[in-house]
């Protein structure tokens, strides 16, 4: 197993309010494949995402990652293996330094983690934009003359710079156009394919996960109710909750077209 | 650059860089404007204004050239007002940085120490001061920075606070970024903007009270200072009103000018923001 999450829990007190973020939450993700994690508002999903990130930090469980134990880790020793997991974000204008250069923002991994010699970088970056749709000359932009859709394409330009074997990616589509939506679902599965990276893709929508998951966790108030395959989630659900999540999409288990099966 | 191109759109900040613009010329070409030092005896004393044309303004009690120590007392005025604002923001930013970045009781053994600077009244901090010290430039600026260094402390820590949650910080972390360059990479060029900001209001407030303890005599002897000739004026300030109407003159529009340019920088920063 490239990721194994065990019983991990995560309890936020916040003006006496006591919320139990995750209570118990276990799963596992083979190398290469996409795992959908749904659930309403507020069911745990970024908690999830932020403790996987080591952005917070966890109450009780333990994850394994590319077999080490990846909650033990810190200091120097953490940053160097956190090129192998990566993460998207949902704000296209918050996840950037407003003060970036698109070549800044994918020199800074590729100077961090000594990807490739510092004379070679340029070209890295420009083959980079050219693998996620821009053209190379955005390099010399400032993040600010940059749209939303194509920051997302630049996040993910970042994501994939470190050669991760894990990316995140928190709601990453839910703030762009339905029309720019599928541009780089497309784009995330194309990458997934050609380099085997596996994927957590978080998201409230199913009709997102459908496009892009091969299994679908399902999540509700903190606790993971139901994980199977995307067929049989959409087509079978097991839980309530699947089922709300369901009818909130009109015409979905007809409507889109599925996820072209290969093997992982 | 951009910043005050985008600064002469507004009108605010057009007339405040104007007028300060010209004080700062005249601040610079002092010597060259009013030659000799201002403070010696130039003519007959208490001439009045707009009479002998070698001395526009009028002299004081004991003839010296009223326009000479306004032109003179520029220098004092901007100098002490500026550099006391750089000691302020300076003093502020190590402590708002240090209290934002260290958190616990580091961070709340220095907001207490903030508490305590903002509860004691600026101008009384530094009338005792310089009174203890003893009054020289240095003194005078270090006695008004320490009344205002509070202010940009307490921003820039809750600049900190808030851009430490920000998304692109927590995205330096996943590329595994060092958190010494996070901070100075990424929290400190964006914590800046609005604590540069006060600078204006401090420079402005700097300048007043330079003023008031020049007037109460606590100012530095050796050079001229409007505070100084308004309070000399005030002694003949009914027969001769003009002695301390001119340098209050020359003090409100300063003052004016400072706060205009930072309504203009204040407008511009909203304007990038949004
Ligand atoms: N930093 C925090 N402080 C307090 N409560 C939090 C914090 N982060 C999340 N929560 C709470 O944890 C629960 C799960 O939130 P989240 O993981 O953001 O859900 P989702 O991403 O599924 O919408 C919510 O009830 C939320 O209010
Ligand atoms: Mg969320």
């Amino acid at each position: 197993m490239l990721l194994d999450i065990a019983n991990l829990s995560k309890r936020f007190s916040s003006g006496g309010r006591d919320v139990a973020a995750l209570n118990d939450v276990s799963l596992t993700l083979p190398p290469g494949e996409t795992l959908g994690l749904v659930g309403a508002s507020g069911s745990g999903k970024s908690t999830l995402a932020r403790i996987l990130l080591r952005l917070t930090s966890a109450d009780a469980g333990s994850i394994r990652f590319e077999g080490k134990d990846w909650l033990a880790l810190s200091g120097a020793e953490l940053r160097r293996r956190r090129a192998k997991m990566q993460m998207v974000f949902q704000d296209v204008l918050g996840a950037f330094n407003p003060r970036a250069t698109v070549a800044s923002v994918l020199g800074d991994p590729l100077r961090i983690h000594d990807i490739v010699p510092k004379v070679e970088r340029p070209r890295e970056i420009a083959t980079l934009l050219e693998r996620v749709g821009l053209p190379a000359s955005y390099a010399s932009r400032s993040i600010r003359e940059v749209s939303g859709g194509q920051r997302q394409r630049i996040a993910i330009a970042r994501a994939i710079a470190t050669r991760p074997s894990l990316i995140v990616l928190d709601e990453a589509v839910s703030a762009l156009d339905v029309s720019i939506r599928g541009k780089i679902l497309e784009l995330l599965v194309e990458l997934q394919q050609e380099r085997g990276i596996a994927c957590l893709f978080v998201s409230h929508d199913l009709a997102v996960l459908r496009a892009v998951s091969h299994r679908i966790a399902v999540m509700e108030a903190g606790r993971l109710v139901e994980i199977a395959s995307a067929r049989q989630v959409i087509e079978n659900p097991q839980s309530s909750a699947a089922r709300a999540l369901i009818a909130a999409v009109p015409r979905l288990v007809t409507g889109m077209p599925e996820r072209p099966h290969h093997d992982v | 650059m951009r910043r005050i191109r985008n600064l002469m759109k507004t009108p605010e900040g057009m007339a405040g860089f104007g007028i300060l613009a010209t004080l700062i010329l005249v601040a610079l070409f002092a010597p060259v404007l009013s030659p000799g030092d201002p403070l010696r005896i130039a003519g007959d004393p208490l001439l009045a204004p707009f009479v002998d044309p070698a001395f526009p303004l009028g002299t004081d009690r004991l003839g010296r050239d009223v326009l000479a120590g306004i032109i003179h007392g520029t220098r004092t005025s901007l100098a002490v007002g500026i550099a006391a604002a750089i000691a302020a923001i300076a003093i502020g930013l190590c402590v708002g940085l240090a209290a934002g970045f260290a958190g616990g009781l580091v961070e709340e053994a220095l907001m207490r120490v903030i508490d305590a600077f903002q509860i004691v009244p600026s101008f009384l901090l530094a009338l005792a001061f310089v009174s203890v010290i003893g009054a020289s430039v240095p003194v005078v600026v270090l006695a008004i920075a320490l009344g205002a260094w509070a202010d940009p402390a307490r921003l820039t820590r809750a600049q900190v606070l808030s851009i430490r949650e920000r998304d692109y910080v927590a995205a330096a972390r996943v590329i595994g970024m060092h958190p010494v360059e996070i901070a100075w990479k990424e929290i400190l060029p964006n914590a800046l903007p609005p604590v540069l900001a006060l600078s204006a209001i401090i420079v402005a407030a700097a300048i007043l009270t330079e003023a008031a303890l020049s007037f109460l005599g606590l100012g530095d002897p050796n050079i001229v200072t409007w505070g100084s000739m308004i309070a000399e004026g005030r002694n003949v300030l009914r027969s001769s009103p003009s002695l301390s109407i001119f340098p209050g003159i020359a003090l409100v529009v300063t003052v004016i000018g400072v706060y205009l340019l930072s309504e203009g920088f204040g407008k511009t920063l909203a304007g990038s923001e949004a």
